[in-house]
């Protein structure tokens, strides 16, 4: 009954979607209010209706409705409520369905608030959107539809179907396989939403920038429109990246956050094009420039989200990440095509009408700093492109996989990265116009100068490589520039206004949001350039096999192995957990506990570190194999990361930068007053 | 060009530079610990479950290969010598970077390419920029009426 009213539910929701698509198109050409109004009305009322089938599945997941093949190949009865409904987009055909109820969504919102003040732009708004809405729709109905149950034929086969065959009677398993071991983990709840929320947020600026393109608009009112949109989606794809991270170095257990896996770089390509979008549309805010330059970095950033996608459902990429080959690659494949080269054709088509009257005083100007800052992200995400596309092109012009892993990435985007750091810090110090590099080094020697102690005090130390400390300077950079002119301008409104440093802080800061809110972003960025110097650059790692009583010794530290125990946990798995007494410059600082844990549905191991972190170091330990209980011992690798904690530290100030950037401002919408002759 | 853009230039060149990918260091036989395994390791890959680095791998088969490589190190063999034979028996894609024959140069050439060529292109953008914008303030004709003009713009910056 729920599943029959989700997939009959889903289908009028794919109906009404083409509908408004059909609407608004015809609605725009004939310049009918009527038609236009019922086009908006049917984007609204898809929303509700997603929803509900969002609901009849998470009913079916949190009821045992193991008939169901996504229920059955998800959930086991072992599960809890939390990993229940987190499987709703653990699996393709959930996930698409997420994917569909979050645009459902965002379109919901963009024309329930925005409709009154951007009537123009509206309808080809809609149209985008609910193109983008039709195609995903048409996945889940016909290719990966959630709702297919299991049945046994006459002859005894398993057969999967949405409706009942002829002969044929449901099948009625008693529990399911569970989610993939990797996934079970809190980190389920949080990152593929967070990430999903970001790729399907940058669809409402890339319809915006579709309308005026198809308009002929010059103006910069939708960039204006999507600016919050756009810090939204951005916020949510970072925070997702972030998520990710944090849950790479928990389960996975390689000492890591990061491993340049395919999909991982797939997330973080729209990431690139979407901050030096998110900084370029700031310059056409402000100068009208970059008008042709923001066109593309959206159109590539959407194009980028449906690529991702793409990449991880169709088959191309072997990761931790991917979902299993699907039929779907070949639409996705087209779609993308199709996208990109419409949107590439509008561009080129209003190329001439786009151009700005940008003129160049100087070299150290901000408009140019800005052009150098994109040029930087641009190449990462090109690079990372290559890294991504070069071993299928590879095994299609030769047929020779080959495999392009982390030394490729971090030696070709290291630096630029560098580079990026130091713009970070000398473009906000930078002026409009014209700006030489004498009036620019003014601005900077002082907290250059600051800067240099944290390499220096490196460098004393022996505490690092060469490159490490040039790193750490580059980082601490933009840290001491923004604290320094943050500083000064509380110094001078303190002055000013005769009150504390404290209430000038508050009031600098929300009475220009956008800048501070930006100076609290790049800190944040910076406290995590620290983390990832650390673990990058000043990681000690060492592996060693322990008999019980026997200790283990790196960077100050000793691991003295106690013993092992293996439990069946009653949940599903076997778990092994070590325990190692830990000691630092010869001082107990307490016990870790790596463990290992067996999941006998999937035969698959999970491997949790031991953790000890503190705001200078982490401790972080691995069970990598182990043997029965004797003399023989266990396998531990151990790893020392330096400054870690400060790449999970600075998010949580980059999230409170971009919500000060959000924040709604005080000032009230101006009224437009028309006076008569009379005077009234 | 000044020679602060000349300057500039060069400095980026060399990041570019820096961008090409170094090649693996060849190891040396001696006793063998579990941390030079892990070291040639990690820049192997799983040929099974592809995208995971040989040293954290947890499969049987991969420990294996790293006693394979345990092996191999007691006896003498190089690093190097080490990638080739595992990239022999089963293919490039267990090595971290392609080796450099054939269409994999492209891997090499093409970061500090890309890199290059934004330099040359920004470059060139900024400089049409700059001249467009020295021709502006050289021989544009001011308008008649420059007093309206003048109080214009004054009240405009009064209102900011």
């Amino acid at each position: 009954m729920i599943a029959t009213i989700g997939v009959g539910v889903l289908v009028i929701a794919l109906v009404i979607s083409v509908m408004a698509l059909a609407t608004a198109i015809y609605g725009v050409r004939s310049k009918s209010g009527a038609t236009l109004a019922s086009a908006r009305l049917s984007a609204l009322v898809v929303f509700p209706l997603i929803s509900l089938v969002v609901l009849a599945l998470v009913i079916l997941l949190l009821t045992n409705h193991f008939e169901y093949v996504y229920v059955f190949q998800h959930i086991d009865l072992a599960m809890p409520v939390y990993l229940r409904i987190a499987a709703l987009w653990g699996g393709q055909e959930g996930s698409l369905l997420f994917w569909c109820w979050l645009l459902s969504g965002f379109t919901f919102a963009a024309l329930v608030r925005k409709w009154n003040t951007d009537r123009d732009l509206q309808p080809w708004v809609i149209a985008v959107t609910s193109f983008t809405l039709v195609f995903f729709l048409f996945l889940v109905v016909f290719f990966e539809n959630p709702f297919h149950r299991y049945f046994i034929s006459y002859e005894g086969e398993v057969i999967k179907s949405l409706f009942t065959p002829i002969y044929a009677i449901q099948a009625q398993p008693q529990d399911g396989l569970g989610l993939n071991p990797l996934l079970r983990h809190i980190g389920m709840v949080v990152h593929p939403p967070a990430l999903y929320i970001g790729f399907v947020g940058f669809v409402i600026p890339f319809a915006y920038a579709i309308s005026a393109l198809i308009q002929g608009r010059t103006d910069s009112a939708w960039v204006k429109a999507t600016r919050k949109w756009s810090l939204f989606a951005w916020l949510f794809l970072s925070i997702g990246l972030v998520l990710g991270s944090r849950w790479a170095y928990d389960v996975l257990g390689w000492g890591g956050y990061w491993g340049w896996d395919p999909v991982e770089i797939s997330a973080f390509m729209p990431w690139l094009t979407g901050t030096a979008y998110l900084h370029s549309m700031l310059m056409q805010e402000k100068r009208g420039v970059f008008k042709r330059l923001n066109i593309t970095l959206i159109i590539l950033t959407f194009c980028l989200v449906i690529f991702g996608t793409f990449l991880t459902r169709s088959g191309m990429l072997s990761s931790v990440h991917a979902f299993s080959q699907s039929v779907i690659g070949p639409s996705f494949f087209v779609f993308i095509c199709l996208t990109f080269l419409l949107s590439l054709g509008l561009l080129l088509y209003r190329w001439n009408i786009l151009s700005t009257e940008f003129q160049v005083q100087s070299f150290f100007s901000r408009e140019s700093l800005f052009l150098f800052n994109n040029l930087l992200f641009i190449a990462i995400f090109l690079i990372c492109l290559t890294g991504i596309l070069f071993p299928i092109f590879s095994e299609l012009m030769t047929g020779q996989k080959v495999t392009v892993g982390p030394p490729f990435y971090e030696s070709a985007t290291g630096p630029l990265f560098g580079l990026l750091l130091l713009l970070m810090g000398i473009v906000p110090l930078s002026a409009w116009g014209a700006s030489s590099s004498k009036s620019l080094g003014r601005e900077i020697w002082k907290p250059a100068l600051i800067s240099l102690v944290f390499p220096l005090v490196a460098f004393v130390t022996g505490a690092g490589k060469p490159l490490a400390i040039l790193a750490l300077w580059l980082t601490s950079l933009p840290v001491c520039i923004t604290l320094y002119d943050y500083s000064k301008s509380v110094a001078v409104s303190t002055l000013l206004h005769k009150e504390s440093r404290l209430k000038a802080l508050f009031h600098l800061t929300s009475s220009n949001r956008h800048r501070y809110g930006g100076y609290i972003v790049h800190l944040g960025v910076a406290l995590m350039g620290f983390g990832i110097i650390g673990i990058e650059f000043l990681q000690s790692q060492t592996q060693a096999t322990l008999k019980q009583g026997e200790s283990v010794d790196i960077a100050g530290y000793s691991l003295t192995y106690q013993n092992l125990d293996v439990n069946d946990t009653g949940d599903g798995r076997e778990e092994a957990r070590a325990s190692l007494k830990v000691s630092h410059n010869d001082r107990a600082v307490g016990w870790v506990f790596p463990r290992r844990d067996y999941y006998y549905a999937s035969e698959q191991t999970v491997t949790i570190p031991g953790l000890r972190s503190t705001p200078v170091e982490d401790l972080y330990v691995i069970l990598v194999d182990w043997l029965p209980i004797t003399s023989e011992g266990a396998t531990f690798k151990v790893f020392v990361n330096p400054l870690v904690v400060w790449l999970w530290v600075g998010p949580l100030v980059l999230v409170t930068g971009t919500l000060v950037a959000l924040w709604p401002s005080r000032k009230k919408g101006t009224s437009l007053v028309i006076r008569t002759e009379e005077g009234k | 060009m000044t020679w602060r853009m000349r300057v500039f230039i060069f400095l980026l060149v060399g990041v570019a530079m820096l961008s090409v990918p170094e090649p693996a260091i060849a190891m040396e036989g001696t006793p063998v610990s579990d941390d030079q395994v892990n070291e040639v390791a990690r820049d192997m890959y799983c040929p099974v479950c592809e995208n995971v680095p040989l040293d954290v791998c947890p499969t049987a088969a991969c420990a294996q290969w790293r006693k394979l490589i345990h092996e191999k190190l007691s006896a003498g063999w190089t690093e190097g010598q080490i990638k080739e034979f595992f990239a022999e028996q089963y293919g490039w894609n267990v090595l971290a970077l392609p080796p450099r024959t054939g269409l994999n140069w492209l891997i090499y050439v093409l970061p500090p390419s890309i890199v290059i060529g934004g330099v040359i292109l920004v470059t060139f953008l900024l400089r049409t920029g700059r001249k467009a914008s020295i021709l502006f303030s050289e021989g544009f004709p001011m308008p008649e009426n420059s007093t309206e003009l003048r109080d214009k713009i004054k009240e405009d910056l009064d209102k900011r």
